[in-house]
């Protein structure tokens, strides 16, 4: 008689598809899936301990190295939360400033995944093409803050530098032409029978199921729940934008890949009509030198690539946090995991975990 | 390029120049601070109180969050609410944490205020006593409330949300990890982020590392 017999199996800490240093053990009857337990904290930096002892100003960095493919979102979750508990006014060239970054990088982080998630399944030219137009971005960040991933940028009251000349007018032809590109991506891989055959129909859940979790960003609405912090709790000036909210219906892989090759369309339109409003003047709202911020507690949240960043700040009126909390997306929206993979073949191991877009410099924090 | 870089380059003061400098400071503090009342009086306000302040418009949303848990739950159940004017008027409330999960229950299935979304689970460690902060969402009716639960820093314990709201659970892992948190009722509490084996909880505010190499 043929039995088969429980496999153990650890996947990771060093794997290429966790992106990062991830571990999962699975149990594996033949190839099926009947366990599986996530372990993290491998790149734990304890970024809220330190938060502790630095200044509000001195975090911002530090937000950067959380979700690093990401990092614009992240300095404005906690420059918008501090900017909040002292009431502070932003100037109009500021916040237009901040929108176009954080939608440019809204844009780069979902070309990173688009890329990275083919190469993880079995594609590899789809992640040449991501990377050569995602350069780009990466490029104008860089003639803006001067670095690459890790920008710095945002300022409590406003933005550190004021675009270089022309530097609006790239963001304009850059749309242009990514609105272009982005018709080719669908045509390259979209329709592509073996992708399909992979992806679709993989690690489906309801809405309902992604609401219990808490999930956010495509994860949630990828099961049809209509819920994008741009829209529902505008912050920033995003209400002053069209843009519509892409949703799924079966919850599955393919649909939360077709949300975010949505989201990259409805990003481009909002930079579209961004770019022509852009006023001139002050980059730097009235902000005290040393920035003390008001006994209080508040709680920020914006839509960042991955779904709901936030920031919770207890202050007892000193120039430093008196403790810091960062709400990480792709933290939260992991722990759905072991519950995706119990009765799935091994392979879709990387088709889901690729598919949920975790960074793990934010799931460890 | 900015004033630090300027001042580092001069020479450093002696004692005298920084206690003339000190004193001057002061002066013109207290100069601003007489114009600023000069100012005021001649505003007409002779040191009388401000006006009472508008009620929230989220008042009404709070009032009816306690009477629900007062009249469902326990008389008592709730400690304190209040608006935090700071934060956008977010309603607070404060539950005893022997009522909460009950509390919970019912912020969750009651129609009018289904926060069906547990958007953020922090611990919060106040010196004198450790909160668990949560934040709720309608995703129907997009209104929010936070909600607190205190307990003794010695034996710390609030009850576990987890079958509430199953995202709870990591998040509770975290806070029991870095606060030393328990959660009973949690179906799996262990470390998240640090190794198993490690001593303490680092975000304590009393937290002293045991290896002060590491």
């Amino acid at each position: 008689m043929i039995r088969t017999e429980e496999l153990l199996l650890n996947v990771g800490p060093q794997h290429p598809s966790t992106h990062g240093v991830f571990r999962i053990i699975v149990k594996l009857d033949g190839e099926v899936i009947t366990e599986a337990t996530p372990v993290m904290g491998y790149l734990h930096r304890g970024t809220e301990k330190l938060a502790e002892n630095l200044t509000y100003t001195q975090i911002i960095p530090y937000t950067d190295r959380m979700d690093y493919v990401a990092a614009m979102t992240n300095n404005y979750v906690i420059c918008n939360a501090v900017e909040t508990l002292m009431g502070l006014e932003i100037p109009e060239r500021a916040q237009y400033l901040r929108l176009i970054v954080m939608e440019l990088q809204r844009i780069a982080s979902h070309m990173l995944w688009w890329g990275t998630y083919l190469l993880d399944i079995g594609a590899m030219s789809p992640f040449l093409f991501a990377f050569r137009d995602r350069e780009m971005i990466i490029n104008m960040f860089n003639e803006l803050c001067g670095a690459r991933l890790t920008y710095n940028y945002m300022r409590i009251g406003g933005v550190k530098w004021d675009a270089p000349d022309g530097w609006i007018d790239k963001v304009r032809d850059y749309v242009k032409y990514m609105k272009e590109k982005l018709n080719q991506y669908h045509d390259l891989v979209t329709g592509n029978e073996i992708f399909l055959a992979r992806i679709k129909g993989i690690g489906a859940y309801d809405g309902k199921t992604a609401i219990e979790y808490g999930l956010s960003g495509a994860n949630l609405r990828g099961s049809g729940v209509q819920w994008d912090l741009r829209k529902n709790q505008p912050y920033c000036i995003y209400d002053r934008f069209e843009f519509d909210v892409p949703v799924g219906k079966n919850g599955d892989c393919f649909d939360r890949y077709n949300v975010r090759m949505e989201e990259i369309r409805q990003s481009l339109r909002i930079l579209e009509q961004a770019v022509e409003q852009v006023p001139e003047g002050e980059t730097m709202g009235k902000v005290p030198r040393v920035l003390r911020v008001p006994e209080g507690e508040a709680y920020s949240r914006i839509e960042s690539p991955r779904g709901e960043i936030g920031c919770y700040i207890v202050s007892r009126g000193k120039d430093k946090p008196f403790r810091l909390k960062f709400r990480r997306p792709s933290f939260v929206n992991l722990q759905i995991l072991p519950k995706l993979l119990v009765g799935e073949n091994m392979t879709n191991l990387i088709t889901i975990l690729g598919g949920i877009d975790i960074v793990v410099g934010e799931v460890d924090c | 390029m900015s004033d630090e870089n300027k001042e580092s380059a001069k020479p450093p003061m002696t004692d005298e120049e920084r206690a003339a400098k000190i004193k001057a400071a002061e002066e013109a503090r207290a100069a601003r601070a007489a114009a600023k009342q000069a100012e005021a009086a001649a505003a007409g306000g002779d040191g009388e109180e401000a006006p009472p302040k508008q009620p929230s418009p989220n008042q009404p949303k709070l009032d009816r969050i306690v009477q629900l848990i007062t009249e469902h739950v326990n008389a008592d159940a709730v400690e304190e609410s209040f608006i935090n004017e700071r934060d956008r008027d977010l309603p607070y409330v404060i539950i005893k944490a022997e009522h909460w999960v009950t509390s919970a229950q019912l912020l969750r299935d009651e129609p009018s205020l289904h926060f069906n979304y547990l958007r953020n689970l922090s611990g919060v460690d106040q010196e004198t006593h450790i909160e668990v902060v949560y934040h709720l969402l309608s995703l129907d009716h997009v209104h929010e409330v936070c909600v607190k639960v205190k307990t003794e820093r010695d034996a710390a314990s609030v009850p576990s949300v987890t079958p509430v709201w199953p995202t709870a659970n990591w998040n509770e892992r975290e806070v029991f990890d870095l606060l030393g948190v328990d959660f009973p009722g949690h179906p799996d509490l262990r470390r998240i982020m640090m190794p198993d084996d490690w001593v303490g909880y680092p975000l304590r505010k009393d937290y002293e590392p045991l290896d002060p190499e590491v």
